[in-house]
């Protein structure tokens, strides 16, 4: 452990040094500072694939600090108030038209619900292209597989809270997911539910998980993910083992100190980043209607579900998924494999450290083939994604399954197709393109 | 360990049965929160049958009422509605009503009690969607050239008939579900129970 690795911190003489001294004699503070900042050597290649990490935990900060004063406004409660209107949608247009400065942290809530599944798919995506889940960094990528699980929880019970059509709707359709399930099912969706139908009792147990219990897994699971990721070290975009090349000293001699140098790049990530969240923040806080969809403007009624609905834009490659499941197998409707289908597309990337038999890792010294699936997964991803914002059609839902079909091929054929590529040879050290 | 490679029997029995007696007290300690997720007695206290009067229906309309936070909807069926019914039991997946998504007193052609007044709980039975109503044949509501009017779940296009039967090769399972309901009077039906006078 890291009281091994470093020495205790020897105070100077002065007031601050002797203080540091008290402290570090009680507390691991200038060994974790050390292994994780000051002496964590990250390959000195990367690129701007490595920003999204970072960009991630800002988008964390931004959502737990807006989170705490929006909950100091809003009412979970979704009784109808003298004018007719539940609580709990009057509260969140209380916040946006009368509470000074409240229309903006809701803003930045909302768009940072956004925001933090752009980052988090350009994170895994960079993932995908250099070979970052490979040994030794499966259970990085494991811990992140939960990580993004337990985002999508906190995203889709976050979404019920403003209490409006598409929050209602949208709640209603996934917990009926649970039904599918046979046996239990229904049962697993009233104890989901608390209730026959969502109601109150829905609402108030999903502010729970939203604002304490899906939180706290969050930073335990992004805690876990850091400290896996500092134990074998960072990979780089050439996919190759830095400390497989130590100087005397025992650093990598492809190594850079994590503090300053990648704080300081991390920091022009954050400037870009802040400029596009703000501008959305400012100029778009609809995003297109796909950020906030407009049935959300309407407060819920049980007794009508909106001519259109769709999940929030992050949802809908799984959702498309979920439509394109059509046929009953083995005597289980197809109801019970959507919800299968929609599930494993979820679930599969845990299994790609152990899908990917290629003897490289990064995609720059692999061949046609990867480039090849990669860029058809990328564009399915991307159609699923759209057909899911649609209506349903008869066009639709055939592409949709034809690129289902892919989805899962992709991966479960990977053992096989990520073999047989042409490889370029690896060089024995990082290269800085 | 002072004695080394040989095991106290007698101590590892007893760190067995404190651990098999803590971990059944752990488990025990989940029921007041699991069972806290159930639906409350309120919420269980709360499906009490509803009264809805059909006397203004005219033929052709629908109206909805709410029974247990649900939309039932009272359809005043017109004989050209009716007549599609037939035409449509083999494009249909369950045309004799067979599973068990209607009291026995509703299982027949028409799926109700009165050939021309449809009750049926206006949840898709696919995910929980409210289905809306396409009564206009042909594809004037967006719906195919052949379509004989009908519903469509908008969340994942299921389609029904006048009867609330679901067609075939759609995602949702089963027919629409109907009520246990009970003629009060000509013009008064009682939903969430099958018996005059409760």
């Amino acid at each position: 452990m890291a009281a091994g690795k470093f020495e205790k911190y020897k105070s100077d003489g002065s007031v601050g040094g002797d203080a540091l001294e008290w402290v570090d004699a009680r507390f691991p503070a200038t060994s974790m500072y050390k292994e994780h900042l000051s002496e964590y050597y990250a390959p000195k290649n990367f690129n701007f694939w490595y920003f999204f990490g970072s960009l991630a935990l800002l988008v964390l900060v931004i959502q737990i600090v807006t989170g705490i004063f929006l909950v100091m406004h809003y009412k979970p409660d979704a009784a109808l108030n003298a004018s007719g209107v539940p609580v709990a949608f009057a509260s969140v247009e209380y916040i946006m038209r009368d509470v000074p400065g409240g229309w903006i942290i809701r803003y930045m809530h909302s768009t940072g619900a956004s925001a933090f599944f752009i980052v988090v798919y350009l994170h895994m995506f960079r993932g995908l292209l250099y070979g970052s889940y490979r040994k030794p960094r499966e259970l990085t990528w494991l811990f992140g597989c939960g990580i993004f699980l337990v985002l999508m929880g906190e995203a889709f019970f976050g979404y019920l809270l403003p209490w409006g059509q598409m929050s209602f709707w949208g709640a209603q359709v996934i917990v009926n997911l649970f039904s599918a399930i046979p046996v239990i099912g229904n049962d697993l969706s009233i104890l989901i539910r608390g209730d026959f139908v969502v109601g109150d009792a829905t609402l108030n147990r999903f502010f729970s998980f939203h604002v304490i219990a899906f939180p706290l897994i969050l930073i335990g699971l992004v805690a876990a993910h850091i400290l896996a990721l500092h134990e074998t070290g960072s990979n780089n975009p050439d996919g190759i083992e830095i400390k497989a090349n130590k100087d005397e000293n025992g650093i990598p001699r492809d190594g850079i100190p994590f503090h300053p140098y990648y704080t300081v790049k991390d920091i022009v990530g954050v400037v870009v980043f802040l400029m596009v969240f703000s501008a959305i923040m400012f100029f778009a806080p609809e995003g297109g209607g796909y950020f906030l969809e407009t049935p959300n403007f309407y407060p819920a009624d049980p007794l009508k579900t909106p001519p259109h609905i769709a999940p929030v834009w992050y949802f809908t490659p799984y959702y498309s998924i979920l439509r394109a499941m059509v046929w009953n197998f083995f005597g289980l409707p197809a109801k019970f494999w959507g919800v299968v289908g929609m599930g494993a597309s979820v679930v599969i990337f845990a299994f790609l450290p152990w899908l990917d038999r290629s003897p490289v890792k990064s995609i720059r010294y692999r061949g046609p083939i990867y480039k090849t699936m990669l860029t058809l997964f990328v564009i399915c991803f991307f159609i699923l994604g759209y057909l899911g914002t649609l209506s349903p059609s008869p066009m639709g839902e055939l592409i949709s399954q034809i690129c289902t079909v892919f989805y899962f091929g992709f991966f479960l054929a990977m053992p096989w197709w990520s073999r047989m590529d042409k490889f370029k040879p690896v060089p024995e050290r990082v290269t800085m393109k | 360990m002072s004695n080394q490679g040989k095991m106290d029997c007698g101590r590892r029995r007893l760190i067995v049965a404190t651990a098999a007696v803590g971990g059944a007290g752990a488990v025990a300690a989940l029921v007041p929160f699991v069972s806290s997720l159930l639906p409350s007695e309120r919420a269980k206290a709360a499906g009490a049958p509803v009264e809805a009067d059909i006397g203004k229906l005219e033929a052709g309309q629908m109206m909805t009422v709410e029974w247990r936070g649900k939309p039932v909807w009272i359809i005043n069926r017109t004989p050209e509605m009716l007549g599609t019914l037939p035409k449509l039991d083999d494009q249909v997946a369950d045309p004799k009503s067979a599973v068990d998504m209607q009291p026995p007193y509703a299982q027949n052609e028409t799926r109700s009690i009165k050939k021309e007044f449809m009750v049926v709980i206006g949840i898709c039975t696919h995910l929980g969607c409210s289905p809306s109503s396409k009564f206009k044949a042909g594809a004037e509501e967006g719906m195919p050239a052949d379509w004989l009017g009908g519903f469509l779940c908008p969340c994942h296009g299921s389609t029904f008939d006048f009867a609330g039967r679901v067609f075939k090769a759609k995602p949702a399972p089963t027919n629409l579900e109907v009520p246990p309901h009970v003629y009060l009077s000509d013009t008064r039906i009682m939903i969430g129970e099958d018996k005059k006078g409760a």
